[in-house]
């Protein structure tokens, strides 16, 4: 994924108003763009045209069902460490090491690396969090998600 | 609800996005040997279930300019987490609102909150808007920002049920 901005005249409005308008879930029917085809003024085609160019610009990573890993039988794990500085990169060639790892980020904090463990079963995540601490001699903190709230995150193109 | 295998094999052909044509259920059909209703019929459920959020496009927000984000997290008291946390994750430039375990006493928060926006300074005062609506029930606050990507990939599940 491009984490660039794009250049500012990239997008023209009718971009614009089919990025905002299909951030809004679409119904499951056989013809999915039918209807906001017809209440953004334009094609089916067209609209389809235009999402594919989206794509390939890198203005959308992509169209279609959001799944929920979690139901989907997955179990993943936000965990935390303080690890000093001097071996940093030491802990980050063992952390990364570890196929259940999926994200891995350094943040400024006294908790300085985040990382995502994803499992295909839930203890999974005990065990790579135990086998991260053996390894490193670090403690792994764990912040399991006890809830999650409604995400209204949107985009304004 | 119970995935069987052809929940799974409608979910792998689907995961990376629906092809890009009038009829995407049908050619989706076409390449896992169902038919277009089948498949229509299983998306529904699956979105019933909770399975699928939602059919949408996703947007890039770096490519669209909301290139600063952080991790905001928050101590709130325990009483009221679940009555606020659905208002902060509705605000449009949360990506991700959890409760999450505190883990004292190096950790006290149990609220987090990822915020988005064009500039450090733009997230910052999402952060100000964020707890001037927790208010008194928040008793500290931080903001962790990423110095450094270490490792990306996407998840990985098996076909298998």
């Amino acid at each position: 994924m491009k984490r660039a901005a794009l250049p500012p005249d990239a997008l023209d409005a009718a971009d614009r108003a089919i990025l905002n308008r299909l951030q809004d879930p679409l119904p499951i029917t056989a013809q999915p763009f039918a209807e906001p085809a017809t209440a953004l003024g334009t094609t089916e085609t067209e609209l389809i045209d235009r999402i594919a160019r989206l794509r390939e610009i890198g203005a959308i990573t992509r169209f279609g069902p959001f799944y929920d890993a979690e139901a989907m039988g997955g179990a993943f794990c936000l965990c935390a460490m303080e690890v000093p500085e001097a071996r940093f990169d030491e802990v980050v060639t063992l952390v990364n090491a570890l196929p259940e790892v999926a994200h891995n980020y350094e943040r400024g904090h006294r908790l300085n690396m985040w990382f995502v463990l994803a499992c295909e079963r839930p203890e999974g995540i005990a065990r790579a969090a135990a086998r991260i601490e053996r390894e490193t001699g670090l403690q792994v903190l764990c912040f399991p998600k006890e809830k999650e709230f409604f995400i209204g995150f949107r985009v304004t193109a | 609800m119970t995935i069987d295998a052809t929940d799974r094999r409608i979910i792998a052909a689907t995961a990376g996005g629906l092809p890009l044509v009038p009829r995407p259920y049908a050619e989706v059909a076409g390449w896992i040997g169902l038919t277009e209703e089948e498949v229509l019929a299983r998306v529904a459920t699956l979105q019933v279930a909770g399975v699928i959020r939602r059919v949408a496009l996703a947007p890039n927000h770096y490519a669209l300019g909301m290139t600063a984000n952080g991790m905001s997290v928050w101590d709130v008291e325990d009483a009221v987490v679940d009555e606020i946390g659905p208002k902060i994750g509705a605000l449009d430039f949360v990506s991700h609102c959890y409760r999450r375990p505190r883990a004292l006493p190096v950790w006290p928060y149990n609220l987090f909150a990822m915020l988005h926006g064009r500039t450090k300074s733009e997230v910052e005062a999402k952060r100000a808007k964020v707890a001037a609506l927790l208010g008194p029930a928040c008793r500290g606050s931080d903001i962790l920002y990423s110095t450094r990507i270490l490792k990306k990939t996407g998840m990985h599940l098996s076909g298998e049920g």
